[in-house]
């Protein structure tokens, strides 16, 4: 690697407009004669809409205009669907209510927007909103997915009878009983996954602008994929034809999944703006962001784990219902099937598994990708499952699970996936190592003297990432095809400017990207501009979700670098009079192998462009582009170790020592690897012992903000130790797996498997607070 | 928020005299760390806002031997790192190092949390276990007779708390649990000892308010030692509840968080 | 309305504003200072966080009326244009961003923090002075290890870091 390529640890580009106030977020953006927009808000869980009455609030200072559900309805705008198509066992296919952008008959959660106020300024917006006058005829509500599926319970959708959206199964029912009839043992456990709420520190905003003169829309909007909120709001909202939308996700502040769907709100600004003439800004406070951010998790299984006397697996059981709250989000339908069921066999050789889903209605927020996105549901129900089976067994948790890892590759698993590298060995061991696992119960018996109660526990995750090849997520019911593309424009004077469809909200890509550059051609990264979230200026791209902006944006940029290389080759063999197959590029120079003869990078780049001297038939310019399609997923996978002390009087539990041994694969730039681990292990603890959505039974929203609902602040969290072991998968050019989940997929289950320990009762919800955590220490006295 | 009318008052009875004129919809402003987000919520709509922050009679920190006297424009932060009460009142100190972030320290004051009285707010457990005086425009109140349950206070209409104060006891220490998310206390605990008498105020937990709780100073006069409350509790049924802290795992707190404090003192 | 006069990163800025307007809309929306963010409506994410006469403040729960008269520093004039202050420099050293959005109130917290402690300070306290600022993307790791590196570098430099 030089001192920038592969490998380096290169501080941040894009750091220096953070760190002194110039970053560019959308609700910094103003435009002349921008109006807000402020939306009203059902305050009921379920309620027919008697009527809407604007008269008052269109008469109210400053107001531009009120627009209703009806008048979205009557412009033809379409309404939200979910791109990912489920069948269930018997055949039939997903039942998907409608959703409005603007609901006009019926609302189905608190702070679904009803109508829109468009005034001159926030403060006059949100005192006409209050004067807008909505008349509710309340219904029941139903909050809990498994209550919503019983008889009688209130009906959401005509569309869905029982509030049933599908019943879906995945692997091998009747080989997965026979494995059971024939086990030693038994575990059987009953699992909650808490529905949290992603919040990205940044709110959702958007800025619609509507150019009459040229017929022309222009957004702005907190997206992670601009390109994909382009194509669906011209081909199924009808908001703007797709030629004349302009789709601009500028600097973004954090996603987690959040931020890839096309919400209500960024519909609405851009009508409205052509509706009212004027531009229309729309920023979330931070309780709409509770109540209209798709929430994420939120499922309960039942799980049975088979095993013969040698303590090898034999089954697997998975029974899951998983809550997609009040509407389908864009791709809520794939987060508990392929998302989640796939990932089942974790580490481990499992001949037989059988998974059922169930996903449901509720009168909740919608429920859809949140980081790690049906793997952290999978890892928590198989991690919980092997630590309880191993304290079932009597033996090490380690051991149970050395005993039944996958060590061969490619491995087929009875689950879809086909792993292609791996080491887990490696993994456990390097964080057994860290974690001191052999001197845990002299800091135990050394905790119990002071009244701490210790605990240890371990996680080994596998995901996968990079999703996916387009022909198989096809099949698989996506909507979209999961590649991405780039394009590397290489400017006269050298430079390089890389276009890509990734969209960076915190990852690093202005860094990381440009490191693809120094690498191939030695140039500086100062050299190199990354250039993405326009859909004015990048062609098409799928954007940053899932981990795949390193194993499928780098791939595609690899491939245009490719191109690129072999051009600028033949321009300097023409010009160096040499074979092409002996030019070499390196440093900033292009050279004939083992000469003192070459050229400077920047004299090929303008030998391109002045046209003089090229090769015959050549066309000049170099600027290549690239679509890149992955081969596989790729499996990303680690170890995980928790230790934990709890304080038995009042249950509260601190996090002293977080271990995490990952394989990325490659690694490209491992601060930024680093950076995401940690972020994302904060999360996993977040869920384990502080985060989670309570509704109350009339379907209000409890935890509604900060004040309720817990963040974790610095001091919840300890310093991370994290270290990386590496096997490159084959599926891609630059054997990269992906980082940006793996923290926040593999930690809830350590954390819980390390407070059961300690608390010696495995009998815990998460967030295991301290309310939680005391009331179950009180049960086993 | 709402409209509302802003005016700097430059004396109290500058503040008093603004107050008089808007005809009882307005609303003093001190930190507002409180006020203001209530604003922001539309849940508060005062007519007029009288910012008490440059009132230069509300401000300073006198200790003459061991009476402490804090002005009630004092903000969190100044009594935190206030030399003079740390060399008389540590405990008290510490408490108010304890109360928000140090920006909200920076801003909000004593004279706001005491005239708020919210039921987690961790002053009134200090005043009374401290029989502390609150001072007003127009009378001293002790602290007993101050605080009267949730966001209730003897304050009469357009009445300012000008400042508190309290006589040092031998020692005294604050142990507070924290609500998880909002971080106020889900209950705190103030202990006060003079020579054998003991005083302990309790905030967060109790569904009327702060609270002191006899029994356990009678225990703790007899013999000052955490030991001395183990078996003693507070009725379950007299705690409040909530998402974070049933009744019942508040009154355990209150046993755990109260011989906390009382380690710390001696 | 009521005319307001505050001076802003060393410089007069004068406006008549409505009494409900917050300091943060006055600095976002009237003086274009984006840099300050807004996370939250209920004082606990810190993205808001400005100096007000030398000291952290939120700027989402003090109203622009309240600051007149006063100095208010923000995130943009933390150090001279083209230059970065030892805090900033810390964060982009030791990783302590990632998307950027809380960056600005963390900083101007660090430099309230690093100059009420004389620099001196350790990973808990520097923890604990977090308390109200959220971060959801770097698990606060390398947040912390800039903080205390700033402090350090301070400490050894002898000069007090706070920009007032």
């Amino acid at each position: 690697m030089g001192v920038e390529g592969i490998g380096a640890k290169v501080l941040r580009k894009e750091d220096r407009r953070f760190i002194t106030g110039r970053g560019r977020y959308v609700d910094d953006m103003s435009v002349p004669g921008m109006a807000y927009a402020v939306f009203v808000r059902s305050p009921h869980a379920h309620a027919k809409i008697g009527g809407v009455d604007t008269g008052a609030a269109k008469s109210m200072p400053g107001v531009v205009g009120v627009l209703t559900g009806e008048d979205l309805r009557g412009d033809g705008i379409g309404n939200l669907i979910c791109g990912w198509m489920v069948h269930s066992k018997d055949g039939s296919p997903m039942k998907m209510g409608a959703w409005p952008a603007l609901a006009a008959d019926v609302v189905r959660h608190v702070g679904q927007a009803v109508a829109v106020v468009v005034a001159r300024s926030r403060d006059e917006a949100r005192d006409a909103a209050e004067a807008v006058a909505v008349t509710y005829e309340e219904l029941p509500a139903v909050i809990e997915a498994a209550k919503a599926l019983e008889p009688g319970a209130p009906q959401l959708h005509p569309e869905a009878p029982g509030n049933l959206i599908f019943d879906w199964e995945l692997g091998d029912k009747a080989k997965t009983d026979a494995a059971f009839a024939g086990a030693a043992h038994v575990t059987k456990l009953h699992i909650v996954n808490n529905r949290l709420v992603p919040n990205p520190l940044e709110p959702r905003a958007a800025l619609g602008q509507y150019d009459a003169a040229d017929d022309h829309y222009t957004l702005w909007t907190t997206s992670q994929n601009p390109h994909v909120a382009r194509l669906v709001m011209s081909a199924f909202y009808n908001v703007a034809p797709e030629h004349k939308l302009r789709v601009i996700a500028p600097d973004v502040g954090g996603g987690f999944g959040s931020k890839i769907y096309i919400y209500p709100e960024e519909i609405v600004c851009l009508w409205a703006s052509r509706r009212t003439g004027v531009p229309v800004k729309w920023t979330s406070d931070r309780t709409e962001a509770f109540l209209t951010d798709a929430h994420g998790r939120d499922h309960v299984t039942e799980v049975e784990l088979a095993l013969d006397a040698e303590h090898k697996i034999l089954g697997l059981k998975v029974d899951t219902i998983a809550n997609l709250g009040a509407y389908m989000s864009l791709f809520s339908s794939s987060v508990p099937t392929y998302l989640y069921a796939t990932l089942l066999s974790g580490q481990y050789d499992i001949p037989a598994i059988h998974a059922n889903v169930r996903t449901v209605y509720t009168n909740t927020v919608p429920v859809d990708a949140y980081r790690g996105a049906g793997r952290p549901e999978a890892t928590y129900v198989l991690e919980r499952t092997m630590e309880t089976a191993a304290r079932e067994l009597g033996v090490s948790p380690a051991e149970l699970r050395r005993k039944n890892f996958i060590r061969s590759f490619p491995y087929q698993t009875q689950v879809i996936m086909t792993y292609d590298a791996g080491d887990f060995d490696a993994s456990l061991n390097a964080a057994m190592a860290a974690a001191d696992v052999a001197g845990f119960e002299a800091r135990r018996t050394e905790a119990a003297a002071k009244g701490k109660l210790r605990g240890l526990g371990m996680s080994c995750y596998i995901e996968a990432c990079g999703i996916a090849p387009s022909k198989a997520v096809g099949s698989l019911g996506a909507g979209v095809g999961l590649w991405e593309s780039a394009e590397v424009r290489v400017n006269p004077v050298g430079t390089v400017e890389i276009l890509t469809g990734s969209h960076s909200h915190g990852q690093g890509h202005e860094t990381t990207f440009a490191q693809l550059i120094a690498e191939r051609f030695g140039l500086p990264v100062d050299n190199v501009q990354v250039i993405h979230g326009d859909t004015d200026k990048v062609q098409f791209g799928m954007g940053t979700y899932g981990s795949r902006s390193g194993a499928v944006g780098m791939s595609a940029i690899v491939k245009a670098l490719d191109k690129v290389e072999a051009k600028a080759k033949k321009i300097a063999a023409h010009l160096l009079e040499a074979d092409e197959g002996d030019i070499e590029i390196s440093g900033g120079e292009v050279r004939i192998a083992g000469t003192d003869r070459k050229l400077g990078w920047h004299e090929v780049c303008l030998a391109a462009y002045t046209g003089h001297n090229l090769p015959d038939g050549m066309e000049p310019g170099l600027k290549e582009g690239a679509f890149y399609d992955p081969q596989n997923f790729t499996f990303p996978a680690g170890c995980y170790i928790c230790e934990v002390e709890v304080d038995p009087e009042t249950g509260k539990t601190e996090v002293l020592q977080f271990v995490a041994a990952d394989d990325f694969g490659r690694v490209i730039n491992p601060m930024i690897v680093e950076g995401q681990v940690h972020g994302g292990i904060a999360q996993g603890i977040g869920q384990a012992l502080l985060e989670g959505v309570s509704y109350d039974e009339a379907g209000q929203l409890v935890t509604a903000s900060f004040m309720d609902y817990t963040m974790p602040r610095a001091y919840d969290l300890p310093n991370f130790v994290v270290s990386t072991t590496e096997t490159r998968t084959p599926s891609n050019p630059l054997g990269m797996k992906g980082c940006g989940e793996a923290g926040a997929i593999g930690s809830p289950p350590a954390v819980i498997n390390a407070i059961t320990d300690a608390i010696g009762t495995n009998d815990l919800t998460m967030p295991a607070t301290p309310q939680k955590v005391w009331a179950a220490l009180k049960t086993v006295g | 928020m709402y409209e509302t009318t802003y005016h700097r008052a430059s004396s109290v009875a500058d503040a008093v005299r603004i107050a008089g004129e808007s005809g009882g919809e307005g609303k003093f402003l001190s930190g507002g760390m409180t006020l203001l987000p209530t604003m922001k919520q539309r849940l508060a709509a005062p007519s007029d806002l009288i910012d008490l922050r440059h009132v230069p009679e509300m401000k300073g920190i006198a200790v003459d031997a061991r009476r402490v006297c804090i002005g009630g424009g004092m903000t969190h932060g100044e009594i935190a790192e206030s030399a003079d009460i740390r060399a008389v009142a540590p405990g008290f100190a510490e408490l108010a190092g304890l109360i928000g972030d140090p920006a909200v320290r920076h801003m909000g004051t004593i004279g706001g949390s005491v005239a708020n009285n919210d039921p987690a707010a961790d002053y009134p457990a200090a005043l009374l276990a401290l029989d502390g005086l609150i001072h007003t425009d127009r009378r001293e109140v002790p602290a007993a007779d101050f605080f009267r349950g949730l966001f209730e206070t003897a304050l009469e209409e357009g009445e300012i708390v000008t400042a508190v104060s309290f006589e040092a006891p031998d020692a005294s220490a604050y142990e507070k649990f924290r609500n998880p998310a909002s971080r106020y206390a889900m209950c705190g605990a103030y202990v006060a000892r003079r020579g054998t008498d003991v005083r302990v105020g309790v905030t967060g937990a109790g569904a009327d308010g702060v609270f002191r709780w006899s029994a356990a100073e009678q225990a703790l006069t007899q013999t000052f030692d955490p030991a001395a409350l183990d078996r003693l509790t507070v009725d379950a049924g007299l705690m409040l509840s909530d998402l974070h802290g049933s009744s019942i795992y508040r009154a355990n707190l209150v046993t755990v968080v109260t011989k906390r404090a009382v380690a710390k003192v001696a | 309305m009521t005319a307001i006069a505050m001076v802003v990163n060393g410089r007069e800025a004068t406006a008549e504003v409505a009494d409900r307007t917050l300091l943060v809309q006055f600095l976002r929306d009237t003086l274009h200072l984006t840099g300050t963010h807004v996370g939250c409506d209920t004082s606990q994410c810190g993205a808001c966080v400005v100096h007000l006469d030398g000291k952290a403040v939120k700027s989402c729960t003090l109203l622009a009326v309240q600051a007149s008269g006063a100095h208010v520093t923000t995130i943009e004039g933390l150090a001279p244009a083209g230059d970065l202050h030892p805090v900033q420099a810390a964060f982009r050293e030791h990783h302590g961003l990632q998307c950027g959005f809380c960056t600005p109130g963390m900083i101007m917290t660090a430099v309230d923090m690093i100059a009420r402690h004389d620099g001196a300070l350790d990973e808990k306290t520097v923890r604990d002075e977090l308390e109200g600022n959220l971060c959801r993307c770097t698990g606060y790791h390398n947040i912390v290890k800039a903080i205390l590196a700033a402090a350090e570098s301070t400490r050894s430099a002898g000069t007090p870091l706070a920009a007032e």
